[in-house]
């Protein structure tokens, strides 16, 4: 799932200083699952700003609700008759349903109310860590179900580099080498001749450096 | 045992300190309370494993949520005490109502003349 | 205006003479000769030479070794960085590499996208951003500072230049754009090819109106036309470059064997004519790969000989 962090409240009252009817819209999908941005962060977020404006002497207004998600179109409808109720609208969703949003109700200013971060899962309740940076070109089959590029630090197709300790990154000592990782598991699989080979220079052009990457499924369309 | 505390205290009763959510705590400061004290169990001592270990997490939070807005977190405070220590409970009862006596009403209370009073300070346990 | 440098070309054109830069590009092999064959042609003939970076990301020797190569036979070499293929690091550092050779003019550009080259599954870098790069090395010029923080001894001398086109879409946001690049230490500006003189000088017009020529020498840039299908092809196929339909009819109405020297009369036609253009400070002549035009056109057009200064 996608896993995304609160913002600071001082950060979000700051964006939406000024506007009198806020919205603070959670969404039921990964944010709620890595809580940081379902219909209970929305109510905690909603009743802190409502305090600070109480404080500030602000006549503002800020209800709380949350769509079963926000990147899709038919959820986002459910709000047509409700948008022009509010002046602003903190989004708790990921940077694509923020986006969504703003697409959607274009005279609307959006603010987020997350950091997105990454692909990840959840290690252990509380706890999540990234596993996938969506490089459009997926190479688990021949690295043991472990991603050189979202596991390691310098996301190395022939790694681990010369830092790695201790089974241990050297950018962090918390951190996992993904390499070392690598090559436990394929040593677990019998699959050493995996890492004996040289892996040739990859194309980095179906991930983020291609540009904006847009997926069609002929199948699927209307 | 007839023990007293100080009758500004609203006890909201609770199976487990573990059951206090962080909007139950925000409701509470928002609808006015002065001051929230979270008494859960003896660290170690939970019934469900670890209800008080998440409280405190969550007090936490909150604390950290009304330094940010301005409320100010020390006006919300977990405290450990066992089943049997009533009297231990009347003397946290009356030293949280002693430090909000002194940080003075909240100031959400004080910048909602107009809506309804709520009660002064809340406890769950 | 802004830093001094021992620029030559900042030095002309702050004497208030025209400045003329043209440009080379390095080779796609390892033959260093082939650099200083083109600086040699041109050399004379303008002030300084830009050097591109890996021009439309297609890979060639550096721009960094090519002007040292430049310098080398006595010239004035312009860098060319992008922020595509290198973080601020690397760059940072080949701009300390580069003033180490007494290199002093740069140009800061984004760059293409790899998309467009002979790289295309390359990964990408675009740590900064022109207007970012823009404001590093005015930094390290007139702070001494990298962006770190950390303080050098000795900083670059650097005559810091910047691309703008009058004439990409949306027309109303490139004064604005310009004048975010000036903020961001831009001493001067090379723009893109001009052949839309009235559009031009719409654009040029906004510039002098905000006050932006006294902080920035506008130099305009100027493409010869070598053929009527170099024309249609700069119209139809290169994104941002605005080529009039009399352009194309004039190029059209020469026999081919003419169009070439035809391509230059216009270019001549068009100096003159933005000689007369409030804040035009100098002119880029891009003679792609037909430098040895680029004496000719400099002194059809008066602009030889070039200035001496001390």
């Amino acid at each position: 799932m996608i896993i995304a962090k609160g913002k600071p409240v001082e950060e979000i009252i700051n964006d939406i200083r000024g506007y009198k009817k806020v919205l603070v819209l959670g969404c039921d999908g990964c944010v709620t699952v890595c809580e940081a941005g379902g219909m209970k962060e929305a109510q905690i977020l909603g009743s802190a700003l409502r305090m600070h404006f109480r404080l500030q002497g602000e006549d503002v207004s800020v209800e709380e609700a949350s769509l079963t998600r926000q990147c899709d179109r038919p959820y986002l409808a459910q709000l047509n008759d409700k948008i022009g109720n509010y002046d602003a609208v903190v989004s708790l969703a990921c940077g694509a349903g923020v986006q969504f949003m703003a697409e959607t109700f274009d005279n609307k200013p959006i603010f987020p109310g997350v950091n997105t971060c990454f692909i990840g899962v959840t290690e252990e309740k509380g706890v999540w860590t990234e596993r996938c940076q969506a490089c459009g070109d997926c190479v688990l089959a021949s690295t043991g179900g472990i991603c050189p590029v979202a596991r390691c630090s310098k996301r190395m197709s022939n790694g681990p580099c010369g830092g790695s300790a201790n089974g241990k990154c050297e950018v962090s000592k918390e951190t996992d080498c993904g390499w070392h990782l690598i090559y436990e598991r394929l040593k677990q699989l019998g699959q050493l001749d995996r890492f004996s080979k040289p892996t040739s220079a990859r194309s980095w052009s179906t991930s983020r450096d291609g540009g904006p990457r847009k997926v069609i499924k002929e199948v699927a369309r209307i | 045992m007839r023990l007293s505390y100080p009758t500004n205290v609203r006890i909201v009763k609770l199976p487990c300190s573990g059951r206090v959510d962080v909007i139950h705590l925000m409701t509470a400061f928002e609808e006015g309370a002065d001051g929230v004290f979270v008494a859960g169990c003896l660290e170690g001592d939970c019934h469900y494993q670890s209800g008080n270990l998440r409280a405190k997490r969550r007090v936490a939070y909150v604390a950290e949520i009304l330094d940010q807005i301005g409320v100010g977190g020390e006006r919300v405070q977990m405290y450990n005490l066992s089943a049997g220590q009533g009297p231990r409970f009347a003397e946290i009862a009356r030293e949280m109502t002693e430090k909000i006596r002194q940080l003075g009403p909240s100031p959400i209370r004080k910048a909602k003349s107009k809506g309804p009073k709520g009660p002064a300070t809340e406890e769950a346990a | 205006m802004s830093t001094m440098t021992p620029s030559k070309l900042q030095k002309i054109m702050t004497s208030g003479q025209y400045g003329v830069t043209s440009e080379c590009g390095p080779p796609r092999d390892c033959n260093g000769a082939a650099i200083e064959e083109k600086a040699r042609l041109i050399g004379k003939h303008v002030d300084a030479i830009n050097v591109t970076d890996n021009q439309t990301a297609v890979v060639r020797v550096s721009s960094l070794a090519s002007c040292i190569r430049i310098k080398q036979l006595g010239y004035e070499p312009i860098l060319q960085m992008v922020t595509r293929d290198r973080n601020r690091i690397a760059m940072q550092a080949d701009i300390m590499g580069a003033a180490t050779f007494g290199i002093h003019n740069m140009l800061c550009l984004t760059g293409d996208h790899q998309s467009f080259g002979d790289h295309p599954t390359a990964a990408n870098v675009f740590d900064l951003d022109s207007t970012q790069l823009l404001q590093t090395v005015t930094m390290m010029r007139d702070e001494k500072k990298l962006m770190s923080g950390h303080e050098m001894k000795v900083g670059p001398e650097m005559f810091v230049g910047a691309a703008e086109n009058p004439f990409a879409d949306p027309f109303e946001i490139r004064v604005a754009r310009l004048a975010k690049k000036v903020a961001a230490g831009a001493q001067f500006i090379q723009t893109q090819c001009i052949y839309n003189i009235p559009k031009f000088k719409q654009w040029m017009q906004g510039v002098v109106d905000q006050g932006l020529h006294e902080k920035v020498f506008i130099m305009a840039g100027l493409t010869p036309m070598k053929s009527l299908g170099m024309a249609k092809y700069m119209k139809a196929r290169v994104p941002g470059m605005d080529v009039p339909d009399e352009l194309i009819k004039r190029m059209g109405g020469v026999h081919k064997e003419k169009q070439a020297e035809e391509g230059i009369n216009v270019l001549i036609e068009m100096v003159e004519e933005l000689k007369q253009v409030k804040g035009v400070s100098g002119f880029h002549i891009m003679a792609i790969e037909w430098e040895e035009k680029v004496p000719e056109i400099v002194e059809r057009a008066g602009l030889y000989p070039r200035p001496e200064v001390s």
